[in-house]
């Protein structure tokens, strides 16, 4: 776990990466549930954030 | 043979062409090949998407004469507040988990077992993957005589396995079955493509790992849940991708079964985007509700591709 947060901060690509994947993954799961609306609302703008530094950090060091 | 053609070739180009072409340097020559491709691109794919997301944030109607009004983020607070379009993502996201589950277990079945040597597996296979090759509207029509509660043969099947009388249910009718109509349909006709992946990820997996386990006395469960499966997986996830990307865009096939119907109970998110685009001539509002799907298939592909990747890396 602390190596996840010092790759944070070292701006490496693995943790970033995975942080990213997260936030995808959150937003395409809170856009299709069928359970509360505001997790609907704010689904694509966290689909989107994750999106945007997939790309990004993709182009970070390993 | 090849010379005589590239001496053909350049003899029969005008001197002139020839001359200017020996003037440029092979990077230049490199462009001039390479552009056109990149040039319609850039015309047919770049293009219209940054002008979507420019459409996204005004009023813009296709149908109406009037200035374009820039109108902000109204749209996209629009459809991410609309009840109605989160039941249709709901329905979607029912379409693609089912869809993906079945195919993907009765997709690797059959690879499985067609793998196996035996007589005639190659007229199976043939056999097997013939729904994939026909059309959708076809597809879609012929289930939709199939799903007929009065001569349909799908009705009958159920009705002599159940006991239920086979007019007693309406497939495409029901609030409750139409969903799953549809799963089957696209199951039905899209197992063979996952099939044939699996059936490669399979052929690929070399017999002398199979015959060293054996060495090592290896139980086939074992083998299976150790060579098999990790080698094919890489395979499996493509399947899975390409399948995905496929049916969260899934428009003919359940336009032709039920037209979204009944009610909107089978109404994906790519019909109600044509509704909207086409139907009720919304276009700003249209071009955000595309802009917000294409951001969740790009942002599934990313989450693939790495993880196709580090399969691949094992």
């Amino acid at each position: 776990m602390s190596n996840f947060f010092t790759g944070l901060l070292r701006l490496r690509r693995g943790p970033w990466e995975m942080l990213a994947t997260i936030l995808i993954g959150l937003g395409v799961l809170m856009l299709m549930q069928p359970f509360v609306l505001w997790a609907y609302t704010y689904s694509f703008i966290t689909t989107l954030v994750g999106t945007v530094m997939f790309i990004i950090v993709s182009h970070f060091k390993d | 043979m090849s010379e005589s053609t590239a001496t053909r070739a350049a003899a029969a180009t005008p001197p002139r062409v020839a001359r200017k072409i020996r003037g440029l340097s092979d990077r230049a020559i490199a462009w001039l090949f390479v552009g056109p491709t990149i040039f319609l691109l850039l015309a047919i794919n770049i293009f219209p998407l940054i002008w979507t997301v420019r459409l996204s944030f005004t009023n813009f109607k296709a149908n109406r004469n009037r200035p374009i009004e820039w109108i902000g983020t109204r749209n996209y607070e629009r459809i991410l507040t609309d009840s109605d379009i989160w039941l249709n993502m709901q329905a979607t996201a029912h379409f693609l988990f089912w869809t993906i589950f079945f195919q993907v277990l009765i997709g690797f079945t059959l690879a499985y077992l067609i793998n196996k040597k035996f007589k005639g597996n190659d007229l199976w296979t043939t056999i097997i993957v013939l729904p994939m090759m026909l059309s959708p509207a076809v597809v879609g029509n012929f289930w939709k005589f199939l799903y007929q509660p009065q001569i349909g043969l799908f009705n009958y099947v159920v009705g002599f396995f159940t006991g239920k009388d086979p007019s007693s249910f309406e497939m495409l009718g029901s609030v409750d079955l139409a969903p799953w109509s549809i799963v089957i349909v696209d199951t039905w006709m899209w197992t063979p493509f996952v099939m044939l992946i699996c059936l490669a990820g399979l052929r690929s997996i070399p017999d002398y790992i199979y015959e060293a386990a054996e060495i090592d006395r290896a139980s086939k469960l074992r083998q299976f849940f150790t060579i098999t499966i990790p080698m094919v997986l890489p395979f499996l996830m493509l399947a899975v991708l390409f399948r995905g990307i496929e049916n969260f865009k899934m428009f003919d096939l359940v336009v032709q079964l039920t037209g979204g119907g009944p009610g909107s109970t089978t109404e994906l998110t790519s019909i109600n985007l044509k509704r909207e685009a086409f139907e009720k001539w919304r276009t700003g509002y249209a071009s955000a509700y595309a802009i917000i799907l294409f951001v969740t298939v790009f942002g599934l592909a990313s989450i693939y591709v790495k993880a196709l990747n580090k399969v691949k890396e094992r």
